[in-house]
């Protein structure tokens, strides 16, 4: 079963992409959308068999290379944590697949698309099923390329180009970190195996390694190292100028690439890798750091943006932010939990402004949308339900709301938990998460009532023509929001309440707030009652903020933003990294590219010599004797009397000895 | 079966008998045939080299990986009076090379089955090349190494300057200026060889103990040439220059093979017979590469000529193999010559892929194109492929080459490590750049609309090294088994020279 949920999507990608002219656009979609829904039946197999009944084992698939110590293999790993990665990737891939069967029915490509979504899916599945780190960055690199190709799928755009280009350069930066991560993993503990090298992490706590010559502790290195990789892969702060761009792909791509799977891979390797984490307190720190700045960075961003898939993108990126720093502060199963239930409400988020965009004929700019709740109003609905699950809409002591409010609200709740045990950063944290709650709450509502209420603000022509999506694209909104409804309460108990110590095996810690794992002498784990109605205060007072100004005020924020204050515009500008990153990296890398190859490699070298050598002796050559065979020969014949001479030279004085 | 036969000689010299009987037709038929003429030389060549490329398997099917020590070794005695011998052999570290040059040849000739200019001389050059490349892999002997070794330049010298493009008279010299200045010192240092030890037979010399000092100045004029060969930082310039020059088969062949003769020179000549040299020189070595790396990759990157991108682009991906070689780890080296083959695949295949558009419409300048994916969407969906391969993409040989020689690298020095894997970004934004220009957008260029697709032979060609990229790139051990016996040698050689010459 293994073999075909991994495989499977691999050999659909193959014969989509080869032969499609053969077997025609049809069968293509055919083969890769069955590949991936049997792939999802076989995970949700899977994930009970493994997850549930706690049977984790691994399959060997073949060896990859094998140089002394340096043993890699294929292998499939099956434990609690790559089933849960297992089921997210496969279902919200499948619903993709079908959902893009409407959205891209135009599209005469589409053959393509579906070879380069299967193709996608093997890679993801192939990262988080690895049992080494260099499997692993196989699937890191494979769901990069992947991205790589659909981001830039619409290839005659130039805007599309350069941003699958940035996401993918951007992520080989993060990339030069995790590679070099490895290499430490591997001069640390002789092993990439991740048994072999988390057997060994007690033993590694007192090493150290010396790079510039300044002292590292081993452990602490190797933790940021592997960060930098998860912050390139999922657009954490310094890192996460691709993300934005990366919406120039087709909308099924961000919901299921930039949304979903892809960009949670970070958060998965820092879970993979805990062993590490949990012994690196430092590195951590940064962590919690960095997914907290992130947090409310995105969110801040997110305000000011007009372009509807480019604010659910910043939401996505603010998500993360806040499943890094519940990683940096020890949560792993709470991230993993939000990681989770982010899956599905995201998923529906995209899918559904890709519904409305679809119904709108390719609009994105909300500026130009508005009022359209009862022409499109299944998606509605549907976007309704999962900005409500997104801002986490639920009542505390009765514990019941969308699945966001099981697992973002815990995750704000545990952080001022861990900032009590005095974790590093728990109350910064704590304090960034409930400021950037209130503004997700702000800008989900925005887009709400940009989109479907107040007054259309596009021209005539398009409101003539919107329609509601077909039903091919409804049923996967239909699901994905059933998820997003129920996710969070129905798995709470197994992720991070009462069943997660069973559910995680050896896998992943079950966290302080699991039964079972409280403190000595605890009698349970209880936040205080503010801190449990603090984020659903924010949220309210966010809706109300956004009510007030989109609805009430309607037409108020456009003058603000056409006076163009200068909060605004840094806002709307995301803070001027791509400017800044312009400046210095593109243009540093050409500047340096011409400097040596003008300088260096003209003026310098070739100028001192080949060329100065030439032009000297030829002059010389001129002046001794006016041959007039062309110089090339002559030189050669010159410089073979030289070598004969010396040659005799030698024999003759090693001779006389 | 193949001990009794001389398979290396007959390896060595079946291809010369190819170019030699292309010859004498051409001799012997009237001018006004010229077109058949043509036609049987190209037969001839393909048929030679396809033979030769049979032969070679059966090498590398017969070869023994468990011994590390020379197999297949015959021995004829030539000038006896000074105790030199005709001597072929080939252990783990050379027998692969023969198998790429044998495999690369084929492909070569294919790629050349439209030129029309002096198709005779055309493919008997090649075939010479082919006698005195496989003949460098398999002398053991150092008169007959130097004899292949300088030889070689010939033919590559003809093909660059009487086939080459418009400045091939400046390309052509300035390769044979460098490579040969390079090799001058070598024999220098050959000779001196031959005084001290008394024998020019290569596996004695591997044995032999040459004194510290003495040591120094060889290695250092082995590495002039070998240096100049791979080609090493600052000695590169040439390559760009021959490389937009040659034609496409000279191109693949240059940048397949003869690149490949300056890195198994070191491992057969600087670091067995020099360690303490080698030792000493490695740190020069390692920022050389790490310079080569960064240097040529952001040099690579402001290119306006497709040829010379990839030619640049070449030279930083030797740069991981010096990098490899000189850590002198098992998966340095390993790497490194795993990184060697893979290059040999995946540069030729860019270089053909180069010629199929250059074929079409005679120019090389990245602006010219735009929008190929239209008209090309086979040749698009190929070049993406090498592109990737030549980017280092996990699943493709590019990346087991780099990912080895790195984590290499990183045992012998981390601050290494960081340098070469900054390389690797910068190899992205250079061929994802070239790729965009050239592959995709609008078409914007009126000549392109009429653009056909592959035909069936460079169909063929990019297939076959495309097929090798991938295999090689999920399962290496094909590769590194072969040559795993004798880079352990190799390399405890190399840890018990430098021991004892730490403890006199």
């Amino acid at each position: 079963m293994a073999y075909i949920v991994v495989l499977g999507p691999l050999l659909a990608a193959i014969i989509a992409g080869l032969f499609h002219k053969q077997i025609g656009t049809r069968a293509s979609q055919t083969i890769t959308t069955g590949a991936v829904i049997i792939a999802a039946l076989g995970s949700a197999w899977l994930f009970i068999d493994v997850a549930m009944l706690g049977n984790a084992r691994t399959y060997q698939l073949a060896q990859w290379m094998a140089v002394g110590d340096f043993n890699i293999s294929w292998d499939i790993r099956l434990d609690s944590l790559s089933a849960v990665m297992l089921v997210v990737i496969t279902s919200v891939s499948a619903l993709v697949h079908v959902y893009s069967w409407g959205y891209m029915a135009e599209d005469p490509h589409r053959s393509r698309f579906f070879a380069y979504l299967s193709l996608f899916t093997f890679a993801m599945l192939s990262l988080v099923t690895a049992d080494n780190f260099l499997q692993m960055f196989f699937g890191w690199e494979g769901v990069g390329l992947a991205s790589y190709l659909l981001i830039g799928f619409w290839y005659k755009k130039k805007s599309a180009n350069d941003a699958a280009i940035k996401a993918f350069v951007t992520n080989r930066v993060g990339d030069f970190g995790l590679a070099l991560g490895v290499m430490a993993v591997f001069a640390v503990f002789g092993s990439l195996a991740f048994d072999d090298v988390f057997a060994q992490v007690q033993d590694g706590t007192a090493q150290t390694l010396t790079v510039f010559g300044m002292e590292f502790m081993a452990l602490e290195l190797i933790a940021f190292l592997l960060f930098i990789g998860a912050m390139g892969k999922s657009a954490q702060f310094f890192l996460h100028v691709w993300l934005p761009d990366a919406m120039e792909g087709p909308t099924p791509v961000s919901a299921l690439i930039h949304a979903a799977t892809m960009v949670t891979a970070g958060v998965f390797l820092v879970c993979r890798c805990y062993p590490i984490y949990e012994l690196a307190p430092n590195t951590s720190a940064i962590i919690t750091f960095i997914g907290a700045t992130t947090a409310l960075f995105a969110a801040t961003v997110g305000l000011a943006q007009n372009d509807i898939k480019r604010v659910i993108a910043y939401s996505t990126c603010s998500q993360l932010g806040y499943m890094f720093f519940a990683a940096g502060l020890g949560l792993y199963s709470a991230a993993m939990f939000h990681l989770f239930t982010h899956a599905f409400f995201k998923a529906l988020l995209f899918l559904g402004a890709g519904s409305v965009i679809h119904g709108l004929h390719h609009e994105q700019d909300m500026r130009n949308m508005g009022g359209i709740y009862k022409l499109l109003p299944v998606t509605w609905i549907m976007m309704l339900i999962g900005t409500l699950a997104l801002t986490g809409v639920g009542i505390p002591l009765l514990n019941l709301g969308f699945a966001g409010f099981y697992s973002k609200d815990m995750i704000i709740e545990e952080a001022f938990m861990a900032g009590a045990d005095g974790v590093a950063f728990g109350f910064f944290a704590f304090v960034v998460a409930l400021i950037a709650a209130g503004l997700t709450s702000f800008y989900s509502w925005r887009l709400i009532f940009m989109t479907f209420h107040g007054k259309f603000r596009g021209d005539k022509h398009t409101l003539d023509h919107a329609h509601e999506s077909p039903w091919i694209m409804i049923v996967p909104l239909l699901l994905l929001a059933i998820g997003a409804v129920f996710a969070g309460g129905f798995f709470r108990s197994d992720f991070v309440a009462r069943g997660a110590l069973e559910f995680w095996g050896g896998s992943l810690p079950a966290g302080p707030y699991a039964e079972g794992n409280y403190g000595e002498g605890a009698t349970g784990h209880h936040p205080p009652a503010w801190v449990l109605f603090a984020p659903v205060t924010v949220t309210a007072i966010g809706f109300i903020l956004s009510y007030w100004f989109y609805v009430v005020k309607e037409g108020l924020p456009a003058k603000i933003a056409a006076r163009g204050g200068p909060l605004h515009s840094f806002l709307y500008n995301k803070w001027y990294f791509d400017e800044i990153y312009d400046f210095v990296f593109v243009r540093g890398a050409r500047g340096l590219g011409d400097l040596f190859w003008k300088i260096g490699d003209k003026r310098l070298i070739d100028g001192l010599g080949p060329d100065g050598f030439a032009a000297t002796a030829l002059k010389a050559g001129q002046r001794v004797v006016r041959l007039q065979s062309g110089y090339l020969y002559h030189y050669a014949f010159v410089m073979l009397i030289g070598v004969l001479g010396l040659a005799v030279w030698l024999v003759a004085r090693a001779g006389g000895q | 079966m193949l001990g009794q036969l001389p398979i290396l000689t007959a390896l060595t010299f079946l291809p010369a008998l190819g170019a030699l009987a292309i010859l004498i037709l051409r001799a012997m038929m009237r001018s006004e045939d010229q077109a058949a003429l043509d036609r049987n030389a190209r037969g001839v060549a393909l048929f030679v080299t396809l033979f030769v490329f049979a032969l070679s398997i059966l090498l590398v099917l017969e070869f023994d990986t468990a011994q590390p020590g020379f197999q297949f070794v015959e021995t004829i005695p030539w000038l006896v009076d000074l105790g030199i011998n005709y001597k072929m052999g080939v252990d783990g570290l050379s027998v692969l090379f023969v198998l790429l040059t044998a495999f690369l040849m084929p492909i070569c000739i294919l790629a050349s089955w439209k030129l029309e200019k002096r198709v005779a001389d055309y493919m008997a050059a090649f075939l010479i090349l082919e006698t005195l490349v496989i003949g460098i892999f398999c002398a053991l002997d150092l008169v007959l190494f130097y004899i292949f070794f300088e030889g070689s330049l010939i033919p590559m010298f003809l093909i660059i300057g009487v086939w080459g493009g418009a400045n091939r008279i400046y390309a052509a010299f300035k390769f044979f200026l460098y490579t040969f200045l390079g090799s001058v010192l070598m024999l220098v240092a050959m000779i001196y060889m031959f005084v001290t030890a008394g024998t020019t037979d290569i596996p004695t010399l591997l044995t032999y103990d040459f004194a510290r000092e003495a040591q120094t100045w060889m290695w250092l004029a082995f590495f002039a040439s070998f240096a100049v060969k791979m080609p090493m930082w600052p000695v590169h310039t040439w390559l760009p220059d021959a490389h937009v020059e040659a034609p496409t088969a000279g191109s693949v062949i240059l940048a397949g093979i003869l690149l490949k003769l300056g890195g198994y020179g070191f491992l057969r000549f600087s670091l067995p017979m020099f360690p303490d040299a080698s030792a000493f020189f490695a740190p020069m070595v390692m920022v050389l590469s790490v310079i080569a790396i960064v240097y040529t990759s952001l040099v690579a990157f402001r290119q306006t000529d497709i040829k010379k991108l990839i030619a640049y682009s070449s030279v930083a991906h030797m740069g991981f193999v010096t990098m490899g070689l000189f850590t002198m780890n098992e998966l340095g080296v390993q790497g490194a010559i795993f990184q060697m083959i893979s290059h040999g695949f995946i540069s030729g295949a860019l270089f053909l892929c180069v010629g199929v558009i250059y074929d079409r419409f005679h120019t090389r300048e990245i602006a010219f194109y735009g929008g190929l994916v239209h008209k090309m969407p086979v040749f698009a969906a190929f070049f993406a492929l090498f592109t990737m391969a030549n980017v280092g993409l996990p699943g493709t040989s590019g990346f087991v080459g780099e990912i080895m020689t790195m984590f290499g690298a990183f045992q012998y020095d981390p601050r290494v490590a960081v340098g070469a894997a900054l390389g690797v970004i910068f190899s992205a934004v250079y061929m994802l750049t070239l790729y965009k220009n050239v592959v995709f957008g609008e078409i914007t260029n009126a000549k392109i609309e009429s653009a056909t697709d592959l035909d069936w032979r460079e169909w063929v060609n990019l297939s076959v090294l495309g097929f090798m990229a991938i295999w090689l790139g999920f399962f290496t051990t094909p590769i590194t088994d072969v040559t795993s016996a004798s880079v352990e040698a190799l390399i405890s050689q190399y840890q018990a020279a430098l021991a004892a010459s730490a403890n006199p």
